[in-house]
């Protein structure tokens, strides 16, 4: 009896310590991407610590090389799969933003299938990042890249995202809301690096409900390239380093952004 | 010349006579195997989905939204003659059927040629639930371009052509999908453009949709049509 009363009790504390932090912060500080929220993990309901960093550093970049394990992803006539390819861009430009002075986090190092929410809780865990999934497509005229973040909605993000039950946080599910504006311009900065670099692709970045954004509590971007219908894989990891130097300029430019918090 | 070679000559001959009369019938057997593939998807569709004709069916010009003859990533408005129904849903079933059945050539095709289409209502508050066969989710090629121009010719071609339509729920087979093919968010609702949203060009940047705070999304936005979080639909 008195161990279930001492948990409640820090439950309890937790919870109101959680409030007290979130509303300690400047109130720009969600919207703005600078501190990521707290979210709420949609199976269990539970809050979701993350870990302490200074508050306007760009720090971390969590690279997500898409699909993996039995989901190989979009598959090309020739065995080329799209598991495999964002693998290998994922590796080569960890190279180019570790010169940079980020830390890199991979949501997989090897063939394997997290979840979308796994994949999630990776970057959800951590302070001043910013989340890139990488992606190859089945169609689209060949050596293009497109950039996509999640489309605004028209009601405040703080009402969708936020949860009635426990003001502050936020709800798993609706943890991007917060960043949209941050998302927004991270992709619009990589778009206009891929346009310049692959001949085709478009200018501005595009606006499509892609599963793995949703549910990321920080500026968050799926860039995807065209395509696995290649006769073989040569042209597109001929594309990898000039992705890897695209992307990882396009991030510098967007750390000076997101430092001077800016929206 | 030896017994041996002009036997074995006589043998060739006859082998080559033999090829040449059998060479036709062959040629026959293996056009009717290549062709037996589209005559297995055409009698699948003549059983599932049979033509809809309701009695205040009245030929229009439907604006049917397929992939750009010119551009392979946007969509492109044809107008096609079709036999529409007065009534919003059967109205939205006929376009639909035409959507899979009718695009004016295969690489304009938005969705697969196996997807049928299950069900399909339309809520008092605007919002279509379009439910479709496990071909959709299986059959659409992998990737957040390929998925998004699916969604996009459904919304659009419903919103150019049926007024009762404020935005749309995708269900696979009666249950919400989480994702499409691997990448698209199947879990909200899209806003359906209006005709005259419908009009403008699917490569321009999308409006938002409008937003409760329980996710119930109220207006539709222009092309490309992206989803909100939305309440549940029951089954």
């Amino acid at each position: 009896m008195v161990v279930r009363r001492k948990s409640i009790s820090t439950l309890l504390a937790l919870i109101v310590a959680s409030a007290l932090a979130l509303r300690a912060a400047p109130q720009s500080a969600a919207p703005s991407g600078a501190a990521p929220a707290q979210t709420l993990q949609q199976p269990a309901q539970q809050a979701v610590q993350q870990a302490a960093a200074p508050r306007n550093a760009l720090a971390v970049v969590v690279l997500d090389p898409a699909h993996g394990g039995a989901d190989q992803g979009a598959r090309g006539s020739s065995n080329i799969t799209e598991s495999d390819i964002v693998l290998s861009f994922a590796r080569l430009l960890r190279i180019s933003l570790e010169a940079q002075g980020l830390r890199v986090i991979l949501t997989r190092q090897a063939n394997e299938g997290p979840s979308f929410d796994d994949r999630s809780k990776i970057v959800n865990a951590q302070r001043g990042a910013i989340f890139i999934t990488l992606h190859v497509s089945s169609t689209g005229p060949v050596g293009t890249v497109r950039v996509y973040s999640l489309p605004q909605p028209a009601a405040p993000a703080m009402t969708l995202a936020s949860n009635p039950a426990h003001p502050g946080l936020v709800r798993w599910d609706h943890a991007q809301q917060n960043f949209l504006d941050l998302s927004r311009k991270l992709a619009e900065l990589i778009q206009i690096q891929m346009a310049q670099r692959f001949r085709g692709s478009p200018e501005i970045p595009l606006a499509a409900a892609v599963r793995q954004l949703r549910t990321v509590a920080a500026p968050a971007v799926a860039i995807e390239v065209s395509s696995v219908s290649v006769p073989d894989r040569a042209p597109l990891d001929q594309m990898a380093p000039v992705l890897a130097e695209g992307v990882a300029r396009a991030v510098a430019a967007f750390r000076l952004v997101y430092e001077a918090g800016v929206k | 010349m030896s017994r041996a070679l002009k036997t074995t000559i006589v043998i060739l001959a006859v082998l080559v006579v033999l090829g040449l009369i059998t060479l036709p019938s062959l040629r026959r057997a293996l056009q009717r195997i290549s062709g037996s593939s589209r005559t297995e998807e055409q009698a699948r569709r003549e059983v599932m989905q049979i033509p809809i004709s309701t009695p205040t069916d009245v030929k229009v010009n439907a604006q049917m939204y397929w992939l750009s003859e010119t551009s392979p990533t946007s969509l492109e408005a044809t107008s096609i003659e079709l036999p529409l129904s007065a009534d919003p849903v059967e109205r939205s079933k006929q376009l639909l059927l035409a959507l899979i059945a009718n695009p004016p050539a295969p690489e304009r095709r938005t969705l697969p040629p196996d997807a049928t289409l299950l069900a399909f209502y339309i809520q008092p508050d605007g919002t279509a639930i379009a439910d479709f066969s496990d071909a959709l989710q299986q059959e659409t090629p992998s990737g957040i371009l390929s998925e998004q121009m699916v969604v996009d010719s459904i919304a659009q071609t419903l919103g150019a052509n049926v007024n009762a339509i404020r935005q749309l729920k995708i269900l696979i087979h009666g249950q919400e999908a989480e994702i499409l093919a691997g990448h698209l968010d199947l879990s909200g609702l899209f806003p359906v453009p209006s005709a005259a949203q419908a009009a403008t060009p699917a490569s321009q940047a999308p409006t938002t949709p409008t937003t409760t705070d329980t996710g119930q999304t109220k207006s539709g936005g222009s092309a490309p049509t992206s989803p909100v979080p939305a309440k549940k639909v029951p089954n």
